[in-house]
């Protein structure tokens, strides 16, 4: 553990990235302090420029306050995009293991069904799954796991090929134990330096998917969220550049922190990989 | 000779290959259709206004909607082999018509994109790998980064309030200006005025993308013995980055070209609906509002089937760029 701290923090942006996320999720966590009213609620002025009547990043159209629906969103985009993640990587496991472990004729149908999804352009399919689900964070946290898990499952299935005619893994067969049991306790724990790697950069990315899918309009109606906010300012562009402008500054911060520490997760779990560069 | 057929056979099997994904594309489709709440029948009563049972099981049974799901899959399936996709209620038109109509709005921003994206990409991964831990690089390297975070929608709505609203130097949407019958080479011109900030959103991403890529697989290639060797007979750098290294690095970079397209065509939901650009996003965004379910799959199917041609594509020229890969 003192050993992979050590390697991480030689990589500096990557330690930046974490400390970035670290106040994004304090600002998530303290919401209902720091601005303890819903955030749809009208709180003043209409279209009121950052600074002035006591907002700080200014308000929307309907009065309501730029800087609380950022807070809150906070809470929305983390909580999406750890949720999805979880959710895709869980399906991307199960279809990798059973592919790589079992082999022939599964792997073949697994696979088959692997490269359709990844065939289909994944933010369509998303708009199409939260249209047809109907718009709720659930749908939204659906559609987003169902587009992403295939690179999961292909990563998944290589580090299961590797690994399964390995001498410990024959070991374990000849001690009798269950298929079950091996692919679990014996291999999966092997790979899991990659599906961190790779789960970290799709929080990034399903936060991105969550902000579209809001910004068009796809997102749950009762939920502040930053996509949402810069759909509802759009119309207001010309006289309230603000309403716009400050929330994608939000999900431009956090996604960058994310990438930052999934590549630094990178160097720090897989050191031969960043030697070769 | 013998080389040019055996293209022809790896193109028609790759074809062939790509005929199984999209049968499940379309079964699919047609899972997600049943999936919604209501059927054709239901918009067509919500559009008259109201309608008595009776008639609507009559036009349930005229439509084949009360047969068994097995049947009504094979009739759908028929339907779209003869390119009937539906009927759009809201545009009064047969879904296929319409997106033939949006498809070349679409096409324009893409070709434009694609150009841009891969054209700078190359060209600002080749300089930053050859000022390695300049500052050069570092910028190209950190421009990357930022781009790679951003949401394509906040940039476009940036560039408007920018070029547009501030500056004035671009129409803030649409594809041309209807009410100036332009003809000619003015219309032309007035298309291009309207496309540059679409364009420029829908590549930066795929801009962060490939100079990352070709910054790396330069680095890559200049690591291989070849190099060495070049090195060793005294060719000159330039020549040796230009001549050998460029040429296996373009590789990857092309067919990551390929593998993006869905992303693209994703991404042009978004561009479209920022700019009012009259593509196929644009279509699939309004039909969203409308609830028009036919509509929203036959974009769909359609832009599924542009990845697998697209693909083939770019496996084609790949074949042709490099011998090495045996096409067979």
């Amino acid at each position: 553990m003192r050993d992979f701290w050590n390697r991480y923090k030689r990589n500096r942006s990557a330690v930046f990235g974490l400390v970035v996320i670290f106040l994004v999720i304090l600002m998530a966590a303290t919401a209902d302090l720091l601005y303890a009213f819903d955030p749809f609620r009208l709180a003043g002025k209409p279209l009121s420029s950052p600074g002035t009547n006591g907002f700080l990043l200014g308000s929307d159209s309907l009065g309501r306050d730029v800087a609380a629906g950022i807070v809150h969103g906070a809470k929305t985009s983390l909580l999406i995009g750890l949720v999805a993640t979880l959710v895709a990587v869980f399906i991307g496991i199960l279809f990798g293991a059973l592919a790589g472990y079992y082999g022939g004729q599964i792997d073949n149908i697994l696979m088959r069904v692997t490269e359709v999804f990844q065939t289909i352009p994944s933010f369509i399919f998303a708009i199409l799954l939260v249209a047809i689900l109907k718009p709720s964070i659930y749908s939204v946290v659906i559609a987003i796991s169902v587009v992403s898990w295939p690179g999961v499952a292909r990563l998944v299935r290589g580090e299961f090929l590797s690994l399964k005619n390995r001498e410990f893994v024959q070991a374990c067969h000849t001690l009798g134990m269950s298929d079950l049991r091996i692919m679990l306790r014996e291999i999966l724990p092997n790979c899991l330096s990659p599906i961190i790697v790779i789960g970290s950069l799709m929080i990034a990315t399903a936060i991105l998917i969550e902000s579209g899918l809001s910004f068009l309009g796809l997102g749950d109606p009762n939920i502040m969220s930053w996509g949402f906010q810069i759909g509802a300012g759009r119309t207001m562009l010309r006289s309230a550049w603000w309403v716009c402008t400050f929330p994608g500054v939000a999900i431009l911060i956090t996604v960058l922190a994310i990438n930052l520490v999934g590549e630094g997760l990178n160097d720090a779990l897989n050191p031969r990989l960043r030697e070769r560069n | 000779m013998m080389r040019s057929s055996k293209i022809f056979k790896f193109v028609l099997k790759r074809l062939l290959q790509g005929i199984p994904i999209i049968l499940a594309i379309v079964i699919i489709n047609f899972f997600l259709l049943n999936l919604a709440d209501g059927d054709a029948v239901d918009v067509l009563a919500g559009e008259a206004g109201s309608a008595t049972p009776e008639y609507m099981a009559e036009l349930r049974a005229k439509f084949g909607l009360d047969q068994p799901l097995p049947v009504q899959l094979m009739v759908y399936l028929k339907n779209v082999v003869m390119l009937d996709l539906g009927y759009s209620f809201r545009h009064d038109m047969p879904v296929s018509e319409l997106i033939v109509d949006r498809f070349w709005p679409t096409a324009l921003l893409m070709v434009s994109t694609i150009i841009l994206a891969v054209g700078f990409g190359i060209l600002l991964g080749l300089l930053a790998a050859m000022r390695l831990n300049t500052w050069k690089d570092a910028v190209i390297t950190v421009f990357a980064l930022i781009t790679y975070a951003t949401p394509l929608f906040w940039v476009g709505l940036m560039m408007i309030v920018v070029f547009s609203l501030n500056l004035g130097w671009f129409p803030t949407s649409g594809m041309e200006n209807v009410a100036a019958f332009y003809e000619g080479w003015d219309r032309v011109k007035d298309i291009a005025v309207h496309l540059v900030l679409p364009t420029i959103t829908l590549s930066l991403f795929y801009l962060a993308l490939y100079t990352r890529m070709m910054r790396a697989s330069m680095l890559e290639q200049y690591g291989q013995d070849y190099v060495i060797t070049a090195r060793a007979k005294g060719l000159t750098e330039r020549r040796i980055t230009f001549v050998h290294v460029l040429r296996n690095a373009l590789l990857p970079v092309v067919t990551m070209a390929g593998v993006q397209v869905g992303a693209l065509i994703g991404g042009s939901v978004i561009v479209e609906s920022v700019f009012a650009w009259p593509g196929l996003g644009m279509l699939a965004f309004e039909s969203l509002f409308a609830r028009d379910l036919n509509l929203l799959l036959g974009i769909f199917l359609l832009s599924s089937v542009l990845v697998i041609v697209v693909n083939l594509i770019v496996d084609i020229i790949y074949s042709l760029l490099d011998p090495r890969i045996e096409v067979s």
